[in-house]
Order: structure tokens, then sequence, then C-alpha cells
């Protein structure tokens, strides 16, 4: 590869990584925010996130026919998801979780597999009801067209990375546009309100909130409820950006999400953010190393193709969990006898 | 209190040896009769209602609970003994000759048996959950699926063409390079035994590791390219004589795996070493996947050897089964040789000294640790137990799979181990067997029966048949025993001693202990309950 298109293929790979580095994102906030306050891994979440796509994938399938415009079909197929995933995950708290309060770290995390792999099957044969496995998701018109559409009608940013060479689409640009409103949106909940200072509290210590008057079990049914909705909306946007979902394919990226939440520091919001975007440009940049391969001349590296993409999330679990399980942003928890 | 662990029936349980006797007698011969095609053929009715598959699924069952019972109810010796042999030795072989199926499926019982007993040691006994066990049968799969199929001659061929290096060199090189830091390895371990380890020995220690792999990668290379004019040769893979040597290397394989493994992510505790022993394991899932030279990637190693040993043959062609059955017949011995053998270290193990680290590591690790239980050195025995355990019997399931691809080694494999052992109760022996058991006759015979069995009803749609319900069936038992019955099936008698104190045990440590364990301090990361109901400091918002 020459050098001159080198650098439009690198800026490619970069933005199509951030845009996958959203998704994760949002999903790892639903892993974070839920190990912020209970310090549990919820395994669930990936089902939760699942669901959310399905439910966007109805709402698109469902709406497919009537005249409407396309962004407010976005906008019911995200809230319909918000509100199924976030009052499952509620549920799934309230059922699975919460008799389980206090005891040992192992039991509610051995519910949270059990749970994950229920919610599998039931998504499976609610879908195999209506014949379908592989979710096909059929977006409203133009939502695949490029960016701004001729070059000359491009203006700044945009105008800037058309320049360069990269080519986005509408519906990246929605997803990156959904994901920062989403983020602006959690961080004034969780930052500006009442609600969001008494689940900082639970998170802190829930027995000295308790003595302060907070409802411990329902701020901790309103971080699933929020969590929820946050893998209601990155369902959606994971069905736009990759297409087909099955009931299976939550485990992939949920693995990755919470690689990026430990990544970015377990428990820190920004940290989520900054471990999503950094994970999922990592695995763009490992699914294209046969180029760098050819390009340096290495045998080895050219191997190494798209299908070792997704290795990245876990090699850089292993690393970070071994060499700084605090993860970038998030803060040292020393260990109290 | 060793005195107190022992199996002891109550003495008020009636005794059962006649029942137990006629129970064995009664579904022995269900068991016979029904798997005999000739005989059912000629039975008319009677022969289609036990050829259901229901009715086949719940005599296996009915039968498989004889060694329960046999194990559990107060009887005679003599006739606890009669029935676990007999019906073991005897009365499953025999009904397997008329029914290959039945043979298949006690191996993949024990095979499963044996894995549970090998992650019950890593999650039961030392309280670290790993959710990459599976890794490890994989490990003794590939190890002998490699060797012992034409796919070796394949690799013996790429190393032929593509030698690198002068071999003799390549070789001397490794072996020098193996050799010494192994002795490193062990000399730092002494010196850190000694005094306390210094950022300067923990590097080196590293270093050496490092090297050590590198030597053994290199000298297995030396000796693949030295061995590549024989290709030809092997092209059906190594003599089936070399299955035993094989047996003896997928064990240390594994716990050399394990150990690998163990040594960087051990540090790390509870949920964090969950998740990191759940990527390692999709990592090595991945590398079966795309390294096509050694795994043949997803289409898999075929055909895989066993071993054959003539003796044995001619023993069971007297016995009257067919020469396509020898192997699997020979398999089934072995496995239950091996079953014996793991359980026997088993116990030794939990009654060892390294049985009660464990155990003091799983409830309180600080404290363990203050005790002056060296906290790595015996996570690693754990880790590398269980993992050997899974690498023999990874081999032999290769062995009697004849055919191995990453689509046997996923998560759910891994998860399914798990919730045998916790179906079954953690930290128990018999628990362990008896969920690995339950947890296998539902996933291969009672749900793919009821499958079968409501194919054809027409208001149970497709999309539900209980044959396809596995995860559910699987989710539903690891939330349930959660939530309902967190110790288990068939409990460990040192934990509900731990956990379910009878009222006139008036002994005040005791009770401090169990309330450590069922306090809601996120610091315990103990493998263990749901605080039992009567144990009210844990109610939490109960």
């Amino acid at each position: 590869m020459e050098l001159s298109t080198l650098l439009p293929f690198l800026a490619n790979v970069i933005v199509g990584g951030l845009v996958l580095g959203f998704v994760y994102a949002i999903i790892a906030l639903g892993y974070t925010m839920v190990y912020g306050v209970l310090q549990l891994i919820n395994f669930a979440h990936s089902e939760v996130f699942v669901t959310g796509a399905v439910v966007g994938f109805e709402v698109f399938r469902v709406l497919a026919p009537v005249n409407m415009n396309g962004y407010l079909k976005l906008l019911i197929a995200l809230l319909a998801a918000m509100t199924i995933s976030g009052l499952l995950n509620v549920i799934i708290e309230r059922l699975a979780y919460r008799p389980l309060r206090g005891a040992p770290k192992l039991v509610p995390l051995i519910t949270a597999i059990g749970v994950s792999l229920i919610l599998q099957d039931v998504l499976r044969v609610i879908e195999g009801f209506q014949g379908r496995f592989d979710l096909t998701y059929t977006l409203p018109n133009g939502f695949a067209a490029p960016f701004c559409g001729p070059e000359s009608s491009c203006v700044g940013l945009g105008k800037f990375l058309t320049g360069i060479g990269v080519s986005l689409q509408l519906k990246d640009v929605i997803l990156i546009i959904v994901s920062l409103l989403s983020l602006a949106v959690l961080n004034y909940i969780v930052n500006r309100t009442r609600m969001g200072k008494a689940i900082r509290a639970v998170a802190q210590d829930r027995v000295t909130a308790g003595l302060m008057g907070i409802d411990g079990n329902r701020m901790i049914s309103a971080t699933f409820l929020i969590g929820g909705a946050l893998g209601g909306i990155s369902g959606v946007l994971f069905g736009m950006k990759f297409g087909t979902v099955n009931a299976y394919s939550g485990f992939i990226p949920g693995v990755t999400a919470f690689t990026a939440a430990v990544l970015g520091g377990i428990g820190s919001i920004p940290g989520a953010v900054l471990g999503g975007l950094l994970l999922g440009v990592l695995e763009k940049l490992i699914g294209v190393s046969n180029v760098f391969g050819e390009l340096l001349g290495i045998k080895n590296l050219a191997v190494i193709d798209d299908s070792y993409s997704k290795l990245g999330a876990f090699i850089a679990l292993v690393l970070i969990l071994i060499f700084k399980p605090t993860g970038l942003l998030g803060k040292s928890n020393v260990e109290k006898v | 209190m060793t005195a107190t662990l022992q199996k002891q029936p109550r003495a008020s349980a009636p005794d059962r040896t006649i029942l137990l006797v006629l129970f064995f007698i009664v579904t022995s011969a269900f068991l016979l009769v029904s798997h005999n095609g000739d005989l059912l053929s000629q039975m008319g009715a009677i022969g289609t209602a036990l050829k259901n598959p229901i009715v086949e699924a719940l005599m296996v069952s009915l039968f498989l609970a004889n060694v329960l019972f046999a194990y559990l109810w107060k009887a005679a010796p003599w006739a606890r003994a009669l029935v676990g042999v007999g019906s073991l030795l005897f009365v499953l072989p025999a009904a397997g000759r008329e029914d290959t199926s039945l043979l298949d499926l006690s191996i993949q019982i024990m095979i499963f048996a044996a894995l549970a007993l090998g992650l019950n040691i890593v999650v039961g006994l030392a309280g670290l959950l790993d959710l990459g066990y599976v890794a490890f049968f994989a490990v003794g799969a590939y190890t002998w699926g490699i060797v012992g199929s034409p796919r070796f001659a394949e690799i013996l061929k790429y190393f032929g063409e593509n030698p690198g290096g002068t071999n003799a060199g390549t070789l001397a090189i490794g072996l020098v390079l193996t050799v010494v830091t192994a002795a490193s390895m062990l000399y730092i371990n002494r010196l850190t035994s000694r005094a306390a380890p210094t950022a300067a020995t923990a590097w080196s220690f590293r270093l050496a590791s490092v090297g050590l792999v590198a030597g053994v990668i290199l000298t297995v290379r030396a000796i693949l390219v030295l061995m590549a004019p024989q290709a030809d040769g092997l092209a059906n893979g190594l003599n089936a004589g070399f299955f035993w040597l094989f047996l003896a290397l997928s064990i240390f394989a594994a716990a050399a795996v394990g150990v690998l493994i163990g040594l960087p992510v051990l540090k790390l505790k509870g949920d964090y070493l969950a998740i990191i022993t759940l990527g390692l394991g999709e990592v090595i899932r991945v590398l079966a996947n795309n390294l096509d030279l050694y795994s043949a990637g997803s289409q898999g190693i075929t055909p895989i050897k066993s071993a054959s040993v003539p003796w044995f043959d001619a023993a069971a062609g007297a016995l009257g089964f067919a020469p396509d059955q020898y192997y699997l017949l020979f398999l089934y011995v072995l496995v239950l040789v091996m079953i014996g053998l793991i359980l026997t270290v088993n116990v030794r193990l939990d009654r060892s000294r390294i049985g009660r680290a464990w155990i003091a590591i799983r409830d309180d690790e600080v404290a363990a640790q203050a005790m002056g239980v060296p906290l790595m050195q015996t996570k690693l025995i754990a880790f590398a137990t269980g993992a050997s355990f899974a690498g023999v019997m990874g081999m032999i399931f290769a062995a009697k799979q004849q055919f191995i691809s990453p689509e046997s080694f996923v998560l759910n494999q891994s998860i399914a181990i798990l919730s045998m052992v916790i179906l079954g109760g953690m930290g128990s022996f018999p628990g362990v067997i008896l969920g690995a058991a339950v947890v296998t006759l539902l996933n291969l015979r009672i749900l793919p029966g009821l499958g079968e069995a409501t194919a054809n009803i027409s208001w149970i749609p497709q999309q539900a048949n209980p044959g396809q319900l596995q995860r559910l069936i699987f989710g539903a038992i690891l939330v349930a025993m959660m939530l309902l019955r967190p110790e288990g099936l068939l409990p460990s008698r040192r934990r509900q001693l731990e956990l379910h104190h009878d009222d006139n045990q008036e002994d005040e440590s005791a009770q401090g202990n169990a309330g450590a364990l069922g306090t809601a301090s996120g610091d315990v990361y103990s493998a263990g309950y749901a605080p039992a109901k009567e144990d009210d400091k844990a109610g939490g918002s109960r």
C-alpha cells in the first residue's frame, strides 16, 4: 500500500473504531453503573442489551410500511427499547438479585449467569414463534446514505473528514449524536439531580445512606432502570451499526463492553466511555493488522485478520487486569480486613 | 473433626437392604430389556412403549439412581457393593452391548463427572470462580487430537517445508534454554521461600518463565522439523501405543497451561477472576478456531485414534461385543478407572494440608494468609490440579468422539460444568458426581427424549421444543439453586456443619464463624452460600 493511501485508510479505521467505540461505551455504562452500586458484574446486561436490539428491530419492522419521518421512527424505537430494557432490568434485579443481597459475592454472580442464559433462550423462543432467528434491521430510507451527500454540500468537520477520505454514513453520525446525547442526560441525572445524588450515596455506603433516609432498594432499582435504558439505547445502536442481531449475539459485545468498563476503571462513568472508544479503535486496528504486516514485511503479522479482531478485547482485558486492575480512571480500592 | 466428616447414616434410618437389591434387580431388568432391540420387537405393544424416548430416558435415569441409592441408603455393605459394582461393571456394559449409545452416554457422564470434580477443586474448595475451565479440557483434547490423527502428518510436512535454521542447533538452544530457565525458576522459588520476594526476584522469575516457554517452543519446533521426513509414515497419526504416553502428557500439558494462565490472573479475586478466566477460555477457543495448521480450524480434527489393547479386545470379543464396540468398551473401563483415581486423589487432597489451605482461602483469604498459607502457591495448585483432571478427560473425550472442533469448547460448556458443581453441591464429591449425572442425563437423554416425544404434538411449537431449551434449563437450575438451595443437592458434610447449626450446638466460636460467612461484607470472596435462612445477620432486605 502506498503511503499516500495509508493516511486516509488509517483515518477511516480510526473513525470506524470510534463509531464502534460509542456503541461499546453505552453498553459499558450499563455494566459500570450496576457495578458502581452493587459491586456485581451483571452478566445479564448483555441480554438486556440484546432485548433492546430486538425491540428496536420490531419497531422498525412494524413502522416500515408507515409513512413517517425516519428520525421519528428512530425516536420511537429508542424510547420503546429504553422502556422495555429498563423494566426488564428492574424485574431481573427484583426477582434474582434482591433476595441475595448480602450473600457472598459468588452467589449473585452465578445467578447473573443463570439469568443471562434464561434470557437468551426466552428471546430465541419469542422470536422463533414468528419464524425469525437472525433479525436484519431495515432502517428508514436514507440512513445508509453517505453522510452529507455530495462533497460540495459538506460543512465544517464533515468537510474535513470527507476531505481526508473518510467515508461516513448517516447512521454512524446519528449513532454518535445519540450516544453523546444519552451521555449528557446520564451525566445530568447522576451529577445534578436529587436521585443521582442518592444513587451516588448508596454506591458509596448503603448502610449509611439508609441512615440518612435514602431507600437503598429504590435507588438500586433506579440504577438498574437507568442501566437497562442505556442497554436499550445501545441495543438499537448496535442493530443499526451491524445490521443483524440474534438472541445469542450479546456475548461478544457484552464482554467487550465489560472490558471497556474495566479498562476505564469500573464504576467510573467517564472511564467507561474512554474504555469503549479505546477498545473500538483497538478492535478495528487489530482487524487490519494484516495490512500493516504486508506494509512492514512482517509475515507473522500478515496472518492476523478480521477473525482475530474480537481477541483484542480479551487480550486487553488480561493485560489491564494484570497490570492496572483499577483501570485508567478508576480509584484504587484499599482492602480492609 | 475428621470423624464427623465421615458419612454416617442416621442411626434411626431404616435398613433398606432388601429394597435396594429389589430396585437394582427391577431397574437392571428393565434396562437390559429396553435396550435389546430383538427382544423388544417380539414384545409387541409393550416393546413399543419401552422404546418411547421418554420411557427410555426414565429407565436409564432410574437405573443410574441405583448407584446413588447404594451410596445414600443404609443397607448391608454387601448389598451396597453388589449394587455399585454390579450395575457399573456388569449391567451397564451388558446393556451397552446391545445399544452402544448407552455406553456412549455413560462415558459422557463420567467425563463430565471428572470435569465437575476438577472444577469443584477450583470453585468448591478453593473458591476461585473459573469460567474458562473448558479451556483445559480443550488442551487435553487437542494434545491427543493433533498427534493421534492425520493432522500430525500435515504439521510435519509444513515444518519440513519451512525448516528455518539448523535443526540440531535449534534443538540444542531450545533444550539448554529450557533447562536453564527451569532451573533458575526453581532456584528463585527457593530463594523467595526463605526470604521475602523482592522486585528483582519477581521480575527475574517472570523473565525466566518467558524463557522457559520460548525454550519449550524452540525444542518442540526443532523436534517437529527433525521428524518431518517421517511425515508419510505417520499419515494416520502416531502409533496408538503412544496413547498411554500422551495420557500422562495431557495431564502435564493441562496442568502447565493451568499454571501459565493462573500465574498472572490468580492475583485477582471474585468477579474479576471470573471474567478474566472467561476471556482466556475464549482466547483459547478463538486460537483453536484460527490456527488452521494445528487445529484444522472450525472443520475440526478427525479421525482420532484410540488405544488398542489386544488382550482387552480379545476379552471383549469373547464377551460377545462387536469389533466396532471394542474401543467404546475400552474407553468405558478406562474412564471408570480414571474416575476412581480422580476420586481417590480428591478425597486424599481434601483431607490433606493443601485441602485445608484451599478451604481456608475460600472462607477468608486475608485470614488464611495471616495464618501462613502461601496464597499464590495454594491457588496455583488448585488451578493445576483441576486443569489436569480436565486435560486427561479431554484426551479421552477426543478418543471417544474421534472428532474435535472448537464447537465442543465453548463458554456454554464451562457454564454447564459449573452448573453441575452447583447443582450437586460445591465442595461435595458425591454431590458433584450426582450433579454431573443429572445435568448430562438432562442434556443427552431427557431433553432430547422430551423433544422427540413432543415433536409431533401440534400445540407445542417447534421453537419451544424442550430439546432446544438447554440454556433456559441450565439458567433456571443456576438461579433456582442460588435462590432456594445454595448448598446443592448433596451438600458437603463440612459445609453443612459450617452453615446449618443445630440449635443444641452452643459453640460460640462456631456461631461467629457462620456469621462471618454470611455477612454483607464485600471482602469475603468465599465460594459459598447464600446465607442460610436461620442466619438473621445476613438477612439484608429479607
